[in-house]
């Protein structure tokens, strides 16, 4: 017979160790040191929770501090690569294996460990996916986590970056792991209860926020003339058609371009109240115009955004809040929501190849995945029908019978034919696949699948690939609109003649857009300031994006 | 500089009546564009003057593009590039086109 309850005895040896160095659930900050190595044994699995936005950035310190000869072999699950920390626990020889999802400022650091083997690597996921490991194979022994503040007996606030927390708090505290928790402070009673304190082993008081990257937040300022005529593109040749009311928004300028055309381009096409009334979507600084002109009925984030924490608080009626009165994000339900519940997923990517495959992976660079492919993907378990879901799926099945037809989610990739430095956005071959064989990966690291995509916007039109019949087609319709790269030079002028007669590839002069109007005048709002008196001065922009 | 000199047959000949319009600045990334009613209907001609070396191909490739989608015809067009994007130069191109149909302001 194997004896029971062993998980239960290991957690209370690291609650004994700890509570030598705690005063209650407090840990003091000049103990944290001594305390991490009381606790931590070596080959534990560690989630050091971190995101593209919150990270819990003074234990992820304290813990890169550890001496290897103490604690090391540690198996590191987290969402977020992206503080230095985080990759110097692997250089040290703290930590050896790696589950993640996202590496963004350390894409090129993580890369070059990588090549040199200072990682092993278990696998890039999706945030939803990784979420899901840590249920069934990617348990967390231990999790060091980042809240604003708690209480003596644990009970924490998160703030509006509630984000992870509560998934990361889970998996590891209802199955015997130890949960820590980073406070900007301790009080005598938390604004309101995000985790409750008897999931919470330990808290320690860090005297400063937890640090937050201001991802989301897209200077109207930069915003180009052809990210404005592709935005026109998408708004009339894909969101006024299909009636797009449920989406998520990738990161970027073309999407920022499409949510400050609503206002004006939008109102002008008639079509408030018909597209763009539902988000899975952090609070982008640049849907302040949409919402200010009533677009927009309902909100739900993955995280907050820098800035906007007084604007969300004063718009109830749109996101998501506690009875303190601010934000209640949560990744894992907004991820759902955005796989499940959204109709379309509009976003950037730097390399397509002609399948129509899309990857951010460059030559020395790992950025991860993040949300975007759960985004950028159709939900083979979705059941309920709406319109755009069915016109989709007719589109890409037109002969089967409509009652026995799946939908399709819209999968829309946006960007201009020559990307930063003049790189071409379309490839022959994605540079992830040279990644995977040096790096001898079962999987090339493909942020969208060609069997996903549905259509591809650049500013010489819309590729809609639901209508191709053949690969060929599907390869011309991306040449066709590739523009003046080596791919679309390199067309059959013919061939993407037929096609747009077909409509499978739409020009701004088929969808009647008049050059003229690619003007940065079309934009609601053409700087941080002009967003902050949208916002009646509730926006607070971080100092990085005052010039004014 | 390089200079580049193209003068095509061109299907449609440009709207309206103004004598000529002008689109874009100078500036790194952009360009300037000056349209003049100075062909014969059936032709466009176009002088570029680029900052950027070597993209013959491509020049070649956009203009011959613009003068069979848009109404070039009748036009002698003067660019002055900064090293524009070919997106940026075929945005320019067309916004000089549609410009010179709209009535003089």
């Amino acid at each position: 017979m194997s004896e029971w309850g062993m998980q239960k005895a290991a957690l209370n040896e690291r609650l004994t160790a700890g509570r030598r160095l705690a005063t209650g659930k407090v840990v003091p900050i000049p103990k944290l040191p001594e305390f991490l190595k009381a606790v931590i044994r070596t080959g534990d699995r560690v989630c050091l929770e971190g995101d593209n936005q919150k990270q819990a950035d003074i234990l992820a310190a304290a813990l890169a501090d550890l001496d290897p000869a103490d604690v090391s072999n540690l198996h590191m699950v987290q969402s977020g690569v992206v503080l230095p920390a985080h990759l110097d626990v692997f250089e040290k020889g703290i930590a050896r294996r790696l589950d993640f999802s996202y590496s963004g400022p350390q894409s090129a650091r993580i890369a070059r460990m990588l090549f040199g083997r200072k990682i092993e690597l278990g696998a890039v996921h999706t945030y939803l996916e990784l979420f899901a490991r840590y249920f069934i194979d990617l348990t967390p022994n231990v999790a060091l986590i980042a809240a604003v503040s708690a209480d003596k007996d644990g009970n924490l606030y998160t703030g509006p970056n509630t984000e992870d927390t509560p998934t990361v708090v889970e998996a590891t505290s209802y199955k015997n792991g130890l949960v820590v928790a980073q406070v900007t402070e301790i009080v005598d009673k938390v604004p309101r209860v995000d985790i409750p304190g008897d999931l919470v082993h330990f808290v320690v008081e860090a005297g400063k926020p937890f640090y937050v990257e201001p991802l989301f937040t897209r200077d109207p300022a930069a915003i180009t003339e052809t990210q404005i005529l592709t935005a026109m593109l998408a708004i009339k040749g894909i969101y006024a058609p299909y009636g797009v009311r449920r989406l998520n928004h990738g990161i970027g300028f073309n999407t920022a371009a499409i949510e400050l055309l609503l206002p004006t381009y939008g109102e002008r096409l008639g079509l408030k109240g018909k597209v763009c009334t539902h988000f899975a979507l952090n609070p982008h600084p640049t849907l302040i115009p949409a919402i200010e002109a009533g677009w927009v009925e309902q909100v739900h984030c993955f995280g907050s955004e820098v800035g906007m924490e007084d604007y969300v608080a004063a718009r109830p009626d749109i996101f998501f809040t506690g009875p303190d009165g601010s934000l209640r994000s949560n990744r894992a339900f907004c991820q759902t929501a955005g796989l499940y519940a959204c109709d379309m997923f509009i976003g950037s990517t730097l390399q397509i190849d002609l399948e129509g495959h899309s990857s951010t992976v460059t030559t020395n660079r790992i950025a991860g995945f993040g949300g975007a492919p759960n985004m950028g993907s159709d939900p083979r378990g979705r059941r309920h029908p709406s319109e755009p879901w069915l016109k989709a799926g007719a589109e890409a099945d037109p002969d089967s019978s409509a009652a026995l037809r799946r939908g399709r989610k819209l999968v829309v990739q946006i960007g201009e034919t020559f990307g930063d430095r003049n790189v071409p956005l379309f490839v022959e071959r994605l540079d992830a696949l040279e990644l995977a064989r040096e790096l001898d990966l079962d999987l090339a690291p493909v942020m969208v699948y060609s069997d996903d995509v549905t259509h591809i916007v650049t500013e010489e039109g819309i590729a809609n690939l639901l209508l191709c019949r053949n690969k060929d087609e599907r390869e011309q319709a991306i040449r066709g609109v590739a523009g003046y790269t080596d791919i679309g030079r390199a067309r059959d002028a013919r061939s993407v003649g037929r096609l747009r007669q077909r409509g499978v590839i739409t020009r701004p002069e088929d969808l009647g857009i008049d050059p003229l109007d690619a003007d940065r005048r079309l934009l609601a709002a053409r700087s941080i300031k002009d967003l902050m008196l949208a916002s009646g001065a509730l926006y607070r922009p971080p100092s990085r994006f005052r010039n004014w | 500089m390089e200079k580049l000199s193209f003068k095509l047959n061109a299907p449609t000949r440009a709207g309206g009546t103004r004598a000529q319009a002008i689109v874009g600045v100078v500036a790194s990334g952009n360009l300037e564009v000056l349209l003049e009613r100075a062909s014969p209907a059936d032709v466009c001609t176009i002088d570029i003057a680029t900052a950027a070396h070597g993209f013959g191909a491509v020049w070649d490739a956009v203009v011959r593009d613009f003068v069979a989608r848009r109404a070039a015809g009748g036009l002698r067009i003067s660019i002055n590039d900064g090293g524009a994007r070919p997106d940026t130069v075929a945005l320019r191109l067309a916004q000089g086109v549609r410009l010179i149909e709209e009535r003089e302001a």
